[in-house]
C-alpha cells in the first residue's frame, strides 16, 4: 500500500479511537454534575412525591455501566434518544441546532480564512512597514477585546444607532439565503474579528520563516516581484503550520461560540448545550458533547492529512 | 390650557407620565381630580384597540428545554406562552379582584368546604371540540394524580371529590378553603381536552392564539384564534415571543424596533433606558421577594435571639436603594407586603439598628465564629452584592458573617432548603393564605425556614375557613407578626417587576400579580 494511504489509515483510527476515549468521558463528565434530572427540571418547585415520580420515570435508578453501553449502542445508530426535558427527539432538535452552527461557522469561515490569509501575505510583503504594523495592531485589539463586548459595541452603533442590521440574528426556515445572511452580518462580524488575528500572525510567521531559505534567494534572483515570490514560492511551503492553526479556528468557530450566540440571540448548538446542562438533561448533554469532540477530531484530522499530503517528503518517499 | 392638558394627555398616553403626576399636573392647571381621572381614561381609550398587526414580545427566562405540557411551566416564558393558548377557570386581575373566566359562576357552602364552579358554555378549543365540565375535571385530576409532576400538585391535593352536576363541576376539600378560586387561578391549571391526558404537550386549549410555531428558547409564534369566546382580547393577529435571555440584547432588540416589550428590565440602566424617546418603562411593585434564609431547626439558628440579632444587622432601605436602585420596597421579615389583600399596615417596619442586634447576639451565647452566608448570583439578581452589604452592616454590629458564594449552577438542589443559611428569593402569591400555606406551615413541602409551630398552623386553618374579613385580617395580622418576630426569614426587600414597553403599544396595565402585565401582556396589547 502507497505509505501515504496508510498514514491516512493510521490517522483515522486513531480519530476513531480517540471518539470513544472521548465518549466514555463524556459519560461520567455527566455522572459527576451535582445535583440529578428530576432536581433540575423541577428546580425550586420540586416537592419530594413529584421528585420520586419524575426520577422512576426517567430510568435514573439504573446502574450507569449499563446506561452508558445502551447509550453508545444506540448513538452508533444514530438514535440519539429524547430529551428528558421536553420529551423532543434529539436527533431532530440537534439536527437543526447544528445547521445553524454550521451556517454561522461556514460564513465566518468563508470571509476570515481567505482574508486572514491574504493579510498574512501582505504583513510579510511589506515586513515591518507601516501596512505591516497596522494589520497586527487592529487584528491584535480586536482579538484583545473580550467577544461579547465586541457584541454590544456592533450591536449599540450598527443596529441601535444607524439601524442597518438587525440586533437579533434568529434565522428560522421561512427565510431566504439572503435574509439569512443578513440577519447574521453582525455576529460573523464578531466571529471575524476574533479568529482574524490567530490566523494572520500564524501565517506571517510561518512564512517569514521560509523567507530565511536559500530558495527565495534564487527566486528573488531570477527577478519574480516580492509578492510572487511570496504566493508561489513561500507559501506552498508554509501550508502545513498555518493547516493547523485555521483548523483549530475553524473547530473554536464551531464549539466555542455559545457567548457570541447568546449575546446575538442565534439558535445555534451552544445555547442548547447550556440550556441543557443546566437542566441536567443527561442525554441531550451527552449527544452534544459526542458531536462536538467529532467536530474537533475531524478538523485536526483534516489538518493532519492536509499537512501530509503538502509535504513533498511524506508523498514521496524514497 | 387644553393645549398643555392635550400634551400631557399624550405623555400619558406615550406612559411617560405616571396617572398620579398626570392628576398633580393637571391640579396645577386648575382640573378636579376627579375630572382628571375622567382625562386620562380618554387618553387611554381614545382610539380603543387597533385589530390586526403584529406584536413581538423579547422576553428572558425561556429555555431549549421547556415544554408545552402547562404542569411542567416553571419559568417566563413558557408561562407567557401557556397564557396564549389557555385560559384557567377564574383569574386574579391587576386590582387583586377574581374575574371569571372559563367558570361563569362560582358559589360556596357556608363552611367554604364545597365549591360549585358553572363552566362556560359554548367555548370552543382549538381542535373545535366544545369545552365540557368533564375536561375540567379531567384537568384537575391530572395535576393532583399520584404520578403528577405538576408545579400545582400542592394546590389540587387537598381536594376530596369531584363531580359534574349538569353544567356545575362540584369540588369538595378535605378541609375548608375560602380561598379556593384564588388556587385554581393557578397558572398550571389551564383546562385541557380530556384534561390533557391523551397528550399533555399537545398546546391546545381555548386561548386567544393557537400555538403555530413551538421552538422552545428560540421563539414560539402564535396566531388568533377565529372562535375565540372572548373578544375583550386578542388584538394583535399576529404574536410572537422571542426568547432573549440576555439583559443587553433584549434592551438592544427594543430600541432598534425588533421586539415592542420586554420583561426584567437590568435595575442599573432603567432610568437611562427611560429617557430614549421610543420606549417606556414600566414599574409594578409586587409581591416577589428578595430573602435570606435561616433554617431555624439547624444548629445555631434554633435560637431565636440569634434570628433576631440577624434581622435587626440588615439595613433594608439601603438594599433597596444599592441593589434595587429605587425599584421596590423594603420588607418586614414576612412574605406580605401592602400588595396583598388583608394587609395589616399598622405591623410596625423593622428598622437596621446594630446597637439592638449587638444586644441580642451578645444574649444568644454565640461563640464569635463567623456565621456562613451562601449566596449566588442566582439566588436573585444582586444577591452577591446584597450579601456583601448585609455583611458589612452586621459587622458594624459586631456580628461577623462568612460569605460563601456557590455556584448557580445546582443552587436550587444543593443550597438552598438544605444548607442553614442561604439567599433565595420568592416570587409571591395571590393571597396570604396561599403564600403561608405554599412556605411556612409545618408540613409545607417548601418550608425553607423550618418554621414549625402548631400554633400558627391552627391560625393558618382558622383563616382558611373564616368568611368574615375582619376576623381574617386579624388572624393573618397575628401570624405575620408571629413570623416577623420568631420566625427564619429576613425579608429585606420586595422587587419591583420592571418591563419596557415601545411607544406604539396601547393596552399595557400595570399588574402587581407578575411581569409583563401578568404574562398577559401579548394577549392583551395591541400596536398602533
Amino acid at each position: 500500500m502507497h505509505p501515504v494511504l496508510t498514514l491516512v489509515a493510521q490517522r483515522l483510527a486513531l480519530g476513531i479511537l480517540l471518539l470513544f476515549a472521548a465518549s466514555a468521558l463524556i459519560f461520567v463528565g455527566t455522572q459527576i454534575l451535582p445535583g440529578d434530572v428530576a432536581q433540575s427540571i423541577l428546580g425550586q418547585s420540586a416537592t419530594p412525591e413529584s421528585l420520586a415520580n419524575l426520577r422512576k420515570e426517567l430510568g435514573l435508578n439504573e446502574p450507569a455501566l449499563s446506561r452508558y453501553f445502551s447509550w453508545l449502542g444506540n448513538a452508533l445508530q444514530g438514535d440519539l434518544g429524547t430529551a428528558l426535558t421536553n420529551g423532543r427527539d434529539i436527533a431532530e432538535s440537534l439536527g437543526s441546532r447544528l445547521g445553524n452552527t454550521m451556517f454561522l461557522a461556514g460564513t465566518a469561515a468563508v470571509i476570515s480564512v481567505p482574508l486572514a490569509i491574504f493579510l498574512g501575505l501582505l504583513a510579510v510583503r511589506y515586513k515591518d512597514r507601516w501596512p505591516d504594523k497596522l494589520i497586527s495592531a487592529v487584528t491584535l485589539t480586536s482579538i484583545s477585546i473580550p467577544e461579547f463586548l465586541i457584541g454590544y459595541v456592533l450591536m449599540y452603533f450598527i443596529s441601535v444607532k444607524l439601524g442597518w442590521f438587525s440586533s437579533v440574528a434568529m434565522i428560522n426556515d421561512g427565510m431566504s439565503f439572503f435574509e439569512k445572511l443578513n440577519a447574521i452580518a453582525l455576529p460573523v462580524m464578531v466571529l471575524v474579528m476574533v479568529v482574524l488575528a490567530h490566523m494572520m500572525r500564524m501565517t506571517r510567521a510561518a512564512i517569514l520563516n521560509v523567507m530565511q531559505s536559500a530558495y527565495i534567494e534564487t527566486a528573488e534572483l531570477k527577478g519574480l516581484s516580492g509578492f510572487q515570490v511570496i504566493a508561489k514560492h513561500a507559501f506552498p511551503n508554509a501550508i502545513s503550520p498555518i493547516v493547523n492553526v485555521v483548523m483549530l479556528n475553524l473547530a473554536y468557530l464551531v464549539v466555542g461560540v455559545v457567548v457570541v450566540e447568546v449575546v446575538f440571540v442565534y439558535p445555534g448548538m451552544g445555547q442548547y448545550l447550556v440550556d441543557h446542562v443546566s437542566k441536567r438533561d443527561v442525554p441531550v448533554v451527552q449527544a452534544c458533547g459526542l458531536i462536538f469532540a467529532a467536530v474537533y477530531i475531524g478538523l485536526n484530522m483534516l489538518a493532519d492529512i492536509i499537512s501530509i499530503l503538502a509535504n513533498p517528503r511524506l508523498r514521496h518517499p524514497k | 390650557m387644553n393645549k398643555q392638558i392635550e400634551y400631557l394627555k399624550s405623555r400619558v398616553g406615550a406612559g411617560k407620565l405616571s396617572r398620579r403626576d398626570f392628576i398633580g399636573k393637571v391640579g396645577a392647571l386648575g382640573v378636579a381630580a376627579a375630572a382628571a381621572n375622567v382625562m386620562l381614561a380618554d387618553a387611554a381609550k381614545a382610539a380603543g384597540p387597533t385589530k390586526g398587526g403584529m406584536l413581538r414580545l423579547g422576553v428572558s427566562g425561556g429555555e431549549s428545554t421547556n415544554t408545552l405540557d402547562p404542569a411542567l411551566v416553571a419559568s417566563e416564558v413558557p408561562l407567557n406562552v401557556l397564557r396564549h393558548w389557555g385560559d384557567t377557570l377564574v383569574q386574579v386581575e391587576a386590582d387583586g379582584s377574581l374575574t371569571n373566566r372559563l367558570a361563569e359562576n362560582v358559589e360556596s357552602t357556608a363552611d367554604a368546604k364545597t365549591w360549585r364552579f358553572d363552566i362556560r358554555k359554548g367555548v370552543e378549543f382549538h381542535n373545535g371540540k366544545t369545552m365540557t365540565p368533564d375536561d375540567v375535571i379531567k384537568t384537575i385530576e391530572r395535576h393532583s394524580n399520584e404520578d403528577s409532576k405538576s408545579g400545582a400538585l400542592g394546590i389540587v391535593k387537598g381536594i376530596e371529590t369531584m363531580r359534574v352536576d349538569g353544567n356545575v363541576v362540584e369540588i369538595t376539600l378535605e378541609t375548608p378553603n375560602a380561598d379556593l378560586p384564588y388556587l385554581l387561578n393557578d397558572y398550571h391549571l389551564v383546562i385541557q381536552p380530556n384534561g390533557g391526558m391523551d397528550d399533555p404537550t399537545a398546546g391546545i386549549g381555548t386561548g386567544a392564539y393557537t400555538v403555530e410555531i413551538n421552538e422552545p428558547g428560540i421563539r414560539h409564534g402564535f396566531k388568533k384564534f377565529a372562535n375565540d369566546w372572548d373578544d375583550s382580547r386578542g388584538y394583535a393577529a399576529e404574536t410572537e415571543i422571542l426568547v432573549i435571555n440576555d439583559a443587553t440584547a433584549r434592551t438592544a432588540a427594543l430600541q432598534s424596533g425588533q421586539v415592542q416589550m420586554i420583561n426584567r428590565v437590568d435595575p442599573k440602566v432603567a432610568k437611562l433606558l427611560d429617557r430614549a424617546p421610543n420606549l417606556a418603562i414600566r414599574n409594578v411593585s409586587g409581591r416577589g421577594h428578595y430573602v435570606f434564609i435561616m433554617r431555624t431547626e439547624t444548629g445555631k439558628f434554633v435560637n431565636n435571639d440569634l434570628r433576631m440579632a440577624l434581622k435587626l444587622a440588615i439595613n433594608r432601605q439601603e438594599m433597596v436603594d444599592k441593589i434595587l436602585r429605587g425599584y421596590g420596597g423594603v420588607g418586614n421579615d414576612m412574605p406580605i407586603n401592602a400588595a396583598y389583600p388583608l394587609f395589616d399596615d399598622t405591623i410596625p417596619q423593622r428598622e437596621y439598628d446594630p446597637e439592638a442586634a449587638a444586644e441580642f447576639y451578645k444574649k444568644s451565647g454565640h461563640d464569635g465564629s463567623p456565621i456562613i452566608l451562601r449566596t449566588a448570583d442566582g439566588a436573585f439578581p444582586g444577591a452577591v452584592d446584597a450579601a456583601a452589604l448585609f455583611q458589612q452592616s452586621a459587622q458594624a454590629a459586631g456580628i461577623p458573617l462568612e460569605i460563601k458564594r456557590e455556584p448557580n449552577d445546582g443552587y436550587w438542589s444543593e443550597v438552598w432548603n438544605k444548607q442553614p443559611f442561604c439567599a433565595s428569593y420568592w416570587g409571591g402569591r395571590p393571597v396570604q393564605d396561599q403564600m403561608y400555606s405554599t412556605a411556612y406551615l409545618s408540613t409545607a413541602d417548601w418550608n425553607d425556614t423550618e418554621f414549625k409551630r402548631p400554633d400558627f398552623d391552627a391560625l393558618l386553618l382558622a383563616a382558611k375557613a373564616e368568611l368574615d374579613l375582619v376576623k381574617r385580617k386579624d388572624l393573618y395580622s397575628q401570624m405575620g407578626n408571629m413570623l416577623r418576630d420568631e420566625g427564619g426569614l429576613i425579608c429585606p426587600m420586595f422587587n419591583d417587576f420592571v418591563d419596557a414597553v415601545a411607544t406604539n403599544v396601547e393596552g399595557y396595565e400595570e399588574d402587581p400579580n407578575g411581569e409583563l402585565m401578568n404574562s398577559f401582556a401579548g394577549v392583551r396589547c395591541w400596536t398602533t
